[in-house]
């Protein structure tokens, strides 16, 4: 029978939480790096033994975390994040001019083919490559340099590069998204890159539908049709029928546009989840009550789904790297709150019980589905 | 023989129990000794001191003999008492909560 592992950064330590195909009983592994930021744990497809995790402090730095043996033991591996030549400047939170400056990385995206490649998107803003297992780090230059990069200006949460979605079917394609810079999108393995942001509206911008600027929360695509993207931006969710080219609004009949995550049904490309936020200074659920919104037209037409959640008096946000699916049948849809809550549907969204319910506050929930 | 005193999460990261002893060869300086203790334990490396700049991480400080070294120049010579093993080098992570 396949199991299910579930890999959960918080705010304070890594947890390994693993399950058979029923995912009704689990197993809770941690505080692994008790006391530090984790903000991302993924595995590799290709070897799902081998994971990476981001482990970051505002004492100590960053570091990379290796396992070998599906996050049993682990291993520093290289944490050298340096750019590439002359760093220049973004925009600083005042709209200044500010030097480049790594802080941390928010998310390892491992490769789809190779074990020792792995991508790191970072703060401020950069997308970096490892091809060996994570010891040496060298910066995809050409995203910073392609010419729109003094123009990028940090959010709230600073100028993160949070999202890489690599393309299955054209090894050449990455899509990554950067808060508040936009989507970009490589056709050649990283070494040219273009903004895709036709479509989007922010009004905080001077020019509401500018090339950069807009405040995308995370994209997702269904492994079988990549040129299909879905995106949770700061206010709006967004779909992409043309690889990113231009998007539309899709958010239909939800209580709130504004959220982080967004994730796509493992079998039905079609069938999208978010959950909506009240706004973009109540980081909490719409009246209290925690719901998951799922479409099954990918967008526009939206169904609560509210079974075994908490429906009066929940005050918690959902961080955009925060939602995963496992592959099983049905799919399972998982999320974890900065209540320190992680619930599991093992039926694409339908019932919902607490995994856990009293962590540190979730950044960052990985599946893995294993056979 | 240097006695380095860690803060609890580098001395977790590193595996070590207790204080480090490290060997430096020349002039003990806080360079010399992070130099020694970053070669012993590759994984400090940047936990401490930014690794390109080598300044100091902002939230750290040294102390040894009660006196806060950490404005001393990197290569200003540490006090006698902590070349000669009398006083401990200690490194440590700033009162801050969260």
């Amino acid at each position: 029978m396949s199991r299910v592992r579930v890999l959960v950064g918080t705010r304070k330590g890594a947890f390994v939480l693993t399950s058979d195909g029923k995912r009704q009983d689990w197993d809770v592994s941690g505080p692994h790096f008790g006391g530090w930021e984790i903000y991302h744990v993924k595995g590799s497809p290709v070897d799902p033994d081998r994971i990476y995790a981001s482990q970051t402090s505002d004492w100590f730095g960053q570091v990379v975390q290796r396992s070998d043996d599906g996050g049993q033991t682990w291993e520093p591996a290289g944490n050298e994040f340096v750019y590439d030549g002359a760093p220049g400047t973004h925009q600083s939170i005042d709209g200044t001019p500010h030097p480049w400056e790594f802080t941390r990385v928010w998310h390892l995206e491992p490769s789809l083919t190779e074990a020792d490649t792995v991508y790191a998107g970072v703060e401020d803003a950069a997308l970096f490559r490892s091809v060996d297992g994570g010891q040496t780090w060298q910066e995809v230059a050409g995203l910073r340099g392609h010419g729109t990069g003094p123009q990028w200006q940090p959010g709230a949460g600073g100028l993160c590069l949070h999202t890489i979605l690599l393309d299955p079917v054209d090894a050449g394609r990455m899509f990554v998204a950067i808060s508040a810079a936009g989507t970009f999108r490589t056709g050649d393995t990283g070494k040219t890159w273009q903004p895709v942001n036709r479509g989007l509206n922010s009004e905080f911008l001077p020019d509401p539908t500018a090339e950069i600027g807009h405040c995308v929360h995370r994209i997702a695509m269904h492994p079988s049709r990549p040129d299909v993207l879905f995106m949770q931006k700061h206010w709006d969710v967004m779909r992409s029928d043309n690889a990113g080219d231009s998007w539309h609004e899709v958010s239909g009949d939800l209580p709130s546009d504004f959220g982080y995550v967004i994730d796509v049904h493992a079998h039905e490309p079609d069938t999208i989840y978010v959950i909506p936020i009240k706004s973009d200074s109540e980081h909490y659920p719409p009246e209290g009550k925690l719901r998951v919104y799922r479409s099954r037209t990918g967008g526009n037409e939206w169904e609560p789904l509210t079974n075994g959640l908490p429906q009066r008096d929940c005050y918690v946000n959902v961080l955009r790297d925060a939602m995963a699916v496992d592959a099983l049948e049905p799919c399972g849809v998982y999320f974890g709150t900065t209540g320190g809550q992680v619930y599991a549907s093992a039926d694409a969204g339908d019932h919902w019980a607490p995994i856990v319910s009293n962590l540190p506050k979730v950044l960052s929930v990985e599946v893995q589905t294993l056979p | 023989m240097i006695r380095v005193v860690l803060p609890y999460h580098l001395r977790i990261l590193a595996d070590i129990a207790g204080e480090v002893q490290v060997e430096v060869e020349g002039p003990v300086s806080q360079q010399a000794v992070l130099d020694a203790l970053e070669a012993r334990y590759p994984m400090l490396r940047g936990t401490i001191r930014d690794q390109v700049t080598q300044q100091r991480r902002p939230m750290i400080r040294f102390f040894a003999g009660g006196q806060d070294l950490s404005h001393e120049p990197p290569d200003a010579p540490l006090p006698e008492a902590v070349a000669l093993g009398a006083e401990r080098f200690v490194v440590v992570g700033a009162i801050s909560g969260g």
